[in-house]
Parts: structure tokens; C-alpha cells; sequence
């Protein structure tokens, strides 16, 4: 009998208990899932700030899967419903304006907690070899979670809503041959309408959120294969004990659960700040022009997406026609996004930790971060924000010119990658971890 | 047997038809699904063509017509406005209208059937924005040499009053001029022309 080869649990400090969790794991790999992911996975023991923000991304997933739920309970997707069943759920359900302001501000939430979590790769080379696939795996979490954002912003069917999904939808038409009848597929109509709400509203609250519960759990299973990375960027496998655990590891519970409480204590001060006081976070989180319904004959004056999105917005505006088709720009967005795939490939440094890194990939580091960020100030702006050069430079908008040059910095930054990381003159790394 | 290393072909080829059978038939299950996208019947018979009565229409007016939800524009031009759209020539980047963004008929200066009546879909080129109508008289805003014409908010495209697009936008072509005919002087089908939808 396979039941009684395997040990009796001891050591809960209770009999019934004993017995209890004796007789599932004689049924259920309970005792060896917690040991391997819990109780003896060793982390680094010198996990620093950035560390916080992958738990808490997976916390802000577990909100907005919880908030979402509760939504849809009230949510219509329909377009003669929608924007007044949003209404209501913020009017007259008990408690409903708490639930989608946590959903509409845990959106945004998600997104800083990401770009953080990535931004900590780029920092410590978390991208780096053995960890090549954990990072495709998590551009795939960031791919979802584009989706998601923005199959979402469809539902309450607010003007932003639609001319949103409507210039994100024409991208696709610029496709040559197949663009229009893509779009229209997309659609399911000429135009954006009830039935491209419906399935919207089908992909964002069943189909995506599969396919992204699915990649955090490879992601999770690839990070505890290859082992955590950490702010010097070695591996602490390397030094091991007799009992084959790392000297510098620390199993991550009750160590880290420990520490990841700490963070989520203080994200829920922050977040219930923002909900109570900032839901619409001055138009950034919840822009103003959604308040008002759809109306597929009148545009907005000023279309911009959410903040999450805008750098890569800026990147399509700033790119001309070419033969008169737009598609250059569609291609510049999405290779923009995409070039992340390949960015364990790109770097070719000779040490993973920022700390140990050159010059020359701490200045490309801080020139991509700073384009990032004007780039997506950028994008939240008309092109009209900084005036106009003289006629010297053909009255060009000044802010188009700023995003070009931007543009260009964020493609060079990954073309020249490989160089850069290569002669970098890098700093020995040292055998253990520092604190 | 689990000892017999040597493969066996036969059953190899088995499994490879029937890897190829099952692929097949999963990519045929697929396209109910992916079917199911396309516009529904019903979202045909509302895209079908729309009849608009000019009559009312004074000289220098707009009218806007829904058709496929989308705005269509109906502007009785001036002898002004026609005369304008010479003098942009130079500004635009289409003059002639060498993109096919309009039905043959309307492949002249004006852009139309008859001059000075333009039809044209109310959607920007570039992203599909709404464009606002902003006459010669909106020079304050425009410019001083605006002659009348139309302005995409989001993202800055301005278009003559025949949805010629001018040079340095980010629209790439000019505005679409839809399919159209007259069924008498003051009734337009649009949508639909002699050769059909």
C-alpha cells in the first residue's frame, strides 16, 4: 500500500492534527509542496526594497480576480447598459464603489508593481542565464496584463472607453493585406459595438485571466527550479553545506513571508489611501473623459490612454507614414514591447548585478529610464504640450521631436546592448553575498 | 517489446497520421469558434445603406449622417470654398487624390460627384478620430491662411474642405469619400453605389 510508505506527519503540536495531515499527505503531496516551495525553498538572504514588488504583484492579482468577481455580479455588458449598470454599481450597491474603485485602481497598481518588478530584473540581472525563461515567462504575465488593461477599459462604455478601443483597434487595419478584415473581425461589426463589448467583456473576465493565472504558476515553478537571484547577482548554490542547503540562503518561510507581510502592509496603506481619497489619481487612474458615455459620433478633444500604456503610445505617434500607411509606427510600438523577449540575449555582461556593472551600462540604464518616463509623460499629452519650434526647424512640434529622440534612445539602448555589456569594464564579484 | 531497441516503422507512422489526423481535425474544430467573430447577420443588415435628403442643405452648411455608426458629412460647398481648395494645393500631400480613398467618380479636384456637394466619411485617416469642422472663419485658431476645412483633436491632422489631408500630419491619406450616388437632386444613398454596396 503506497498510503503507509510515507511517514506520519509530526510535529504540529496537536495529535488530531497530526493525524489529520498524516492522512492527507498519504494522499496529497502536501508535506513535500510546502518543503520545496516554502518551508525549504532557500532564498538569497540579502533580498533588498525591489524584492517586495513580485508578492505584491500577486497580491494585486488575487484583488482584482476578488473585486472582479463582485463586479460582474452587477456589471452589464451590453452597450444600451453598461455605462448606466457602472453607475449603479457606484451609486446604488451597497459598497459597490469601493469594490470598483479597488479594481479600477488595483489596474493601475498592477502595472507599478510590473514595472518595478521588471525594472529589478534589468537592476540585478534577474534576465540573465539560468533565468532566460522565468523572463519570457513574465513578458508574458506584462503581455496578458496589457490585454487585460485594456479589454477591460472597454466596459464602462465611458467616451474614453470607446475611442480608445477604437484607435487601439485600427492599429490592426494598418496591417497591410489583411488589416481591414482583421479589424472587422475583431470588431464583429463595422464599427465598435454591443457585440465587440460582449466579447471583450468574455476575454476579460474568463479567457485572459486563465492564460494569466497559467503563466504566474510557470513563472513561479521556473523561479523555484533555477533558485532566486539577488541584489549581487550571484549564485549562492555555488557554497553549500553539508546538507546540500545554500550558506547564503534563508527558507523563504518564515524569513520571507515574514518580510513580503511587511510590504503588503504598507502597499494597503497606500492603496486604501488612493481608494478612499485619489481613485481617479488626478485623471491618471480613471480618466475624466470616461464619465461621460459613449458616443461613436462625437470624439473626445483629447484622446490619451492610461498611463500604463503611454510610452509606448508616444512611440506610434512619433513615428511618420511612410508610403502613406502608418504602419511603421505600429511596428515601432510593437517592437518596442517585444524586444523584451530577447533581452537575455542582449546582454552580454560579464557580471548580472548593476553593483558590479561599468559606466557604460549604468548610463544606458539611466538614459532608458529617463525616455521611459518622458516618453509616457508624452503620451498623456496632445503633441501640441511644448509649443512649436521656429520656422528654422519647420515649426515642428516640439514634444514630437522630444519623442523621436526618445524613441530613438529606447531602441538603442536594447541595438547596443550587446556592445555595451561587453566592454563595460565590470567590477570583480564578490564569492558570498554583501548586505 | 520494451527490450526491442530497433524502431518500428509502421507504428511510427502510425502515430504520426494520427498526430496529423487529430492536428487537423482540432484546426477544423477551431473554425466555428473563430467564425463566430465575424459580423453577425444582423450587424450586416445595420451596415447597409443610408438615404440622406439634402434639400434643406444651405450653401456653406454641414449635415452629418450616420452610416455603419460612423459620421458621414454632407457640405454644400460655397463658390468660396471651392475656390479655397486651389489655393491649398501646395499644403496638402495628396492634391490629386492618387490613394484610392474615394470611388472613381469622385476622383477630381473637388472630390465629388457634383462640386459643390461633398460627401465624406467623418473619420480621421490616422486613428480613426472624429474630425471637428472648422470654417475660414476659425483663423484665430488655424492659422491666418486657414481657408476652411477640418481638424482631428487627437492627434493634430488637418484636412481641406474636400478631406484633403495637409502636409506634416500624422493622418497618412486623405479622408474617405464613401460610396454614393443620387437617387434624385436632393436624395443621396450612401453606402451604395450604381455597381452596388
Amino acid at each position: 500500500m503506497a498510503a503507509t510508505e510515507k511517514p506520519p506527519v509530526s510535529g504540529s503540536g496537536s495529535v488530531a492534527l497530526d493525524g489529520l495531515l498524516t492522512w492527507i499527505d498519504q494522499r496529497f503531496p502536501l508535506i513535500s509542496t510546502w518543503k520545496a516551495h516554502l518551508a525549504e525553498y532557500y532564498a538569497p538572504k540579502n533580498f533588498n526594497f525591489w524584492y517586495y514588488f513580485g508578492s505584491l504583484a500577486m497580491l494585486v492579482l488575487a484583488i482584482q480576480i476578488v473585486t472582479g468577481i463582485f463586479l460582474t455580479m452587477n456589471y452589464k455588458p451590453d452597450a444600451n447598459l453598461a455605462f448606466a449598470s457602472v453607475e449603479y454599481i457606484m451609486r446604488e450597491v451597497p459598497g459597490g464603489w469601493i469594490i470598483r474603485y479597488m479594481h479600477s485602481t488595483g489596474a493601475s497598481a498592477f502595472f507599478i508593481c510590473v514595472y518595478l518588478h521588471m525594472f529589478r530584473a534589468l537592476l540585478y540581472g534577474s534576465h540573465r542565464k539560468p533565468r532566460e525563461l522565468m523572463w519570457i515567462f513574465g513578458v508574458l504575465i506584462y503581455l496578458c496584463l496589457m490585454a487585460e488593461a485594456f479589454f477591460g477599459y472597454l466596459l464602462p462604455w465611458g467616451q474614453m472607453s470607446y475611442w480608445g478601443a477604437q484607435v487601439i483597434i485600427n492599429l490592426f487595419s494598418a496591417i497591410p493585406l489583411i488589416g481591414p478584415d482583421l479589424s472587422l473581425w475583431i470588431r464583429g461589426d463595422y464599427v465598435i459595438s454591443d457585440a465587440t463589448l460582449n466579447r471583450f467583456f468574455a476575454l476579460h473576465v474568463i479567457a485572459i485571466p486563465l492564460v494569466l493565472l497559467g503563466l504566474v504558476m510557470a513563472h513561479l515553478l521556473a523561479l523555484h527550479e533555477v533558485g532566486s537571484n539577488n541584489p549581487d547577482g550571484i549564485e549562492i548554490k555555488k557554497h553549500k553545506d553539508a546538507n546540500g542547503v545554500p550558506l547564503d540562503g534563508i527558507p523563504f518561510h518564515p524569513y520571507y513571508t515574514v518580510k513580503d507581510i511587511l510590504g503588503v502592509v504598507v502597499f494597503m496603506i497606500v492603496f486604501a489611501f488612493i481608494v478612499f481619497f485619489a481613485p481617479e489619481m488626478g485623471g491618471y487612474f480613471l480618466e475624466y473623459n470616461n464619465f461621460v458615455p459613449a458616443d461613436p459620433l462625437q470624439t473626445p478633444a483629447h484622446i490619451a490612454p492610461v498611463w500604463y500604456f503611454t510610452p509606448y503610445y508616444s512611440i506610434l505617434r512619433a513615428v511618420p507614414p511612410l508610403f502613406n500607411s502608418q504602419f511603421p509606427g505600429v511596428v515601432a510600438m510593437g517592437v518596442s514591447v517585444m524586444v523584451l523577449f530577447v533581452l537575455p540575449w542582449l546582454d552580454r555582461g560579464a557580471v548580472r548585478s548593476i553593483r558590479y556593472r561599468g559606466t557604460h551600462f549604468k548610463g544606458a540604464l539611466a538614459a532608458f529610464v529617463i525616455v521611459f518616463l518622458v516618453l509616457g509623460y508624452l503620451g498623456t499629452e496632445p503633441i501640441t504640450v511644448w509649443g512649436q519650434f521656429g520656422a528654422w526647424l519647420g515649426n515642428a512640434d516640439r514634444a514630437t521631436v522630444a519623442a523621436r529622440i526618445c524613441t530613438v534612445i529606447y531602441f538603442l539602448f536594447f541595438i547596443l546592448m550587446p556592445w555595451y555589456t561587453k566592454v563595460d569594464k565590470t567590477k570583480p564579484e564578490p564569492e558570498r553575498v554583501t548586505h | 517489446m520494451s527490450d526491442d531497441k530497433r524502431l518500428n516503422k509502421t507504428r511510427r507512422n502510425l502515430v504520426i497520421a494520427t498526430c496529423a489526423a487529430g492536428g487537423a481535425a482540432s484546426v477544423a474544430a477551431a473554425v466555428p469558434f473563430a467564425a463566430s467573430w465575424m459580423p453577425s447577420e444582423r450587424a450586416k443588415a445595420g451596415g447597409a445603406a443610408v438615404e440622406a435628403d439634402i434639400s434643406k442643405l444651405e450653401p456653406g452648411q454641414i449635415m452629418t449622417v450616420e452610416w455603419r455608426s460612423k459620421p458621414v458629412w454632407i457640405v454644400r460647398r460655397t463658390k468660396e470654398m471651392l475656390d479655397g481648395l486651389a489655393s491649398v494645393d501646395s499644403k496638402v500631400s495628396d492634391p490629386a487624390s492618387d490613394v484610392p480613398m474615394q470611388p472613381e467618380y469622385a476622383k477630381n479636384e473637388y472630390r465629388s460627384i457634383k462640386p459643390e456637394v461633398l460627401v465624406l466619411v467623418g473619420i480621421c485617416s490616422h486613428l480613426g478620430c472624429s474630425p471637428q469642422s472648422k470654417p475660414a472663419e476659425a483663423k484665430a485658431e488655424m492659422g491666418a491662411d486657414w481657408v476652411g476645412g477640418f481638424f482631428c483633436p487627437c492627434h493634430g491632422s488637418k484636412f481641406d474642405l474636400a478631406g484633403r489631408v495637409y502636409k506634416g500630419a500624422p493622418a497618412p491619406v486623405n479622408l474617405e469619400v464613401p460610396k454614393y450616388t443620387y437617387l434624385s437632386d436632393n436624395r443621396i444613398l450612401i453606402g451604395e453605389d450604381k455597381k452596388g454596396a
